[in-house]
């Protein structure tokens, strides 16, 4: 009775997980198929051909190399500069008792809360006044700004919990608050920083919204809004867009890889908070 | 609700101590960041709602018509269909990827040999981003491709039809890729809230004589209460936010069939110019998540408190 549970319920999940993963490795298939292959038999049909030429298609005629720089260039100052402008808010906000602390955390989190929409049409327009439109400053800024609320509830919440006694300690040895956000608080948040690191990555990688919101040129497209360029550019050639999608996908999934603990546990973080 | 917030040990008496003075550096560290995010967030949410009283086209400055926007929206059919479609959506994207990674988590909480393997295969679609998932969906829709190509497998060659191309099956063909993604999400949010019960609590009901449906129906889900309110504003806000995937599948069509509010907002703001019609949109999918927002800030108000 107890083998055959344990028989139906490997059979159910290898099922399953072959319904999640058979698209995902069906394209990674179909990225190295001929055109011709393709044109004969259909993108439903089982590989006949092996080529790599598809990758060169999509990195140098796709611009995808173009488009990882952009996605790099936006991404990681955007990570950084939001998780540090959110650590000190977060640092402030939960070891000193500054008047109406409550209410700024609040509003800050309630910012991120938004729905992007209501912001797109003024954000647009405040960066063509500014002259930052179409260029990847405008994109660093909306996505520093727009992550903060929610990374400093975060941090808050970690740095809260954090005892008190190291930071008395520190203080009676005569450091000041730079002092003890950069040698006190900050080692001991590297765990909450990594896990938000590493999904906010993600999220700012995989951003389509906000780039074809700010930017117009394709030549500043990062990868995502790129991908969609891809398909116009390579209509029927499924191969190649194909490739172009793997390559999209690389960075994050290598992320998530190295990461993999910190990632799943920075997702929890938000949730049980 | 976790460990780390049953156990506060911190001295509020001594921290007290340093209220009196704040140093400069201090309120740089909260004035920096809040400028930041008024610049970016706040300034421009007040500017929506401005701009959802006036006709605009970008080009020339903004008339204020008062209410004419939201008067307008109440006799377009496409509104219409895309308020219907957003709430289609929120039912079936939200319900069932609540469902299905629930059932998931339950099914996948026990630790046991190829659980890891299990919960990373569902997990995947995770990290791509909704283009990725959309163009892998794409493939699968594709005439002759897979969707078509079982279905021939199968024997049921007469239900084949363009998937994204028809207006019948557009909305639900974007909403399957949509859950494909975001029911591994659901899953690690209520794995890890399964991981906090006491199994003490378990193995009490146990002994009582209660099998696992009742244990499931009296000790599981009321222990998650905390999970379920967080999953729940997520997928609401996740709900009203959607725009990539169906942007990246039909762009709303074929004749707004799978028009949502958020991807009518931005045809209409930033295809058709009509900014101060898109804002009053804007403010409608505002409207409809200020409830959720709320119910989101009341718990961790409490929380902070």
């Amino acid at each position: 009775m107890n083998k055959l549970r344990t028989g139906a319920f490997h059979t159910g999940m290898i099922l399953l997980s072959l319904l999640w993963l058979g698209p995902v490795i069906w394209v990674v298939v179909m990225s190295t198929r001929s055109f011709d292959d393709i044109a004969a038999h259909g993108v439903g049909s089982l590989p006949r051909s092996f080529t790599l030429d598809t990758y060169r298609q999509a990195w140098t005629d796709g611009g995808e190399l173009r488009a990882l720089i952009n996605s790099m260039l936006v991404t990681v100052p955007s990570v950084a500069l939001s998780l540090g402008l959110a650590a000190v808010a977060a640092f402030a906000l939960s070891r000193f008792r500054i008047p109406g602390r409550r209410t700024i955390l609040l509003l800050m989190l309630a910012g991120n809360l938004l729905p992007p929409q209501i912001l797109l049409i003024p954000v647009a327009k405040f960066s063509e006044l500014t002259g930052l439109y179409d260029t990847l400053w405008a994109l660093i800024a909306v996505q520093v700004g727009f992550g903060l609320g929610f990374y400093t509830f975060v941090l808050h919440g970690f740095m809260r919990d954090l005892p008190g006694e190291i930071q008395e300690a520190a203080t009676i040895d005569g450091a000041g608050v730079g002092q003890i956000f950069t040698r006190v608080m900050l080692p001991l948040t590297r765990p909450a920083l990594a896990a938000l690191g590493a999904l906010s990555f993600t999220w700012i990688f995989n951003d389509l919204l906000w780039a074809i919101t700010v930017l117009r040129t394709d030549d500043n497209m990062p990868v995502t809004p790129a991908l969609l360029g891809l398909q116009g550019q390579f209509v029927s050639s499924w191969n190649v867009i194909a490739a172009g999608t793997v390559i999209a996908a690389v960075p994050t999934v290598a992320v998530f890889l190295r990461f993999q603990r910190h990632f799943v546990s920075g997702l929890a973080l938000g949730a049980v908070k | 609700m976790t460990a780390t917030i049953s156990t506060t040990p911190v001295t509020p008496t001594r921290r007290r101590r340093r209220s009196a003075r704040l140093s400069p550096l201090l309120v740089a560290f909260v004035l920096v960041p809040f400028a930041v995010e008024s610049v970016w967030v706040f300034w421009p949410a007040l500017q929506g709602f401005w701009f959802s009283l006036t006709r605009w086209d970008g080009m020339s400055p903004p008339t204020f018509v008062g209410v004419d926007n939201y008067v307008e929206m109440a006799g377009d059919a496409t509104f219409r269909g895309a308020l219907l479609n957003t709430v289609i959506w929120l039912v079936l994207f939200g319900g069932l990827s609540v469902l299905g990674g629930f059932g998931m988590a339950l099914v996948l909480q026990r630790e046991r040999r190829g659980v890891g393997f299990y919960r990373a295969a569902l997990f995947t679609p995770v990290v791509f981003s909704l283009v990725v998932t959309a163009l892998v969906w794409r493939v699968f829709y594709q005439p002759d491709g897979i969707a078509d190509t079982l279905l021939r497998a199968v024997g049921l060659e007469q239900l084949i039809r363009p998937w994204l191309a028809d207006p019948q099956t557009a909305l639900y063909a974007v909403i399957l890729p949509a859950l494909w993604r975001q029911i591994g999400y659901v899953m690690v949010l209520f794995l890890a809230g399964l991981k906090a019960i006491d199994p003490a609590l378990h193995e009490a009901a146990r002994m009582d004589g209660a099998n696992s449906w009742q244990r499931l129906r009296h000790v599981t889900i009321p222990q998650l209460r905390g999970v379920n309110a967080v999953v729940l504003s997520v997928i609401v806000i996740d709900s009203l936010r959607s725009f990539d995937i169906v942007w990246s599948l039909t762009k709303g069509g074929p004749y707004h069939s799978s028009e949502l509010l958020s991807t009518y907002m931005y045809s209409t703001a930033f295809q058709s110019l009509r900014l101060g019609y898109a804002s009053a949109i804007a403010v409608v999918i505002f409207v409809l998540a200020l409830a959720v927002i709320l119910g989101y800030l009341v718990r961790a108000f409490r929380e902070e408190a």
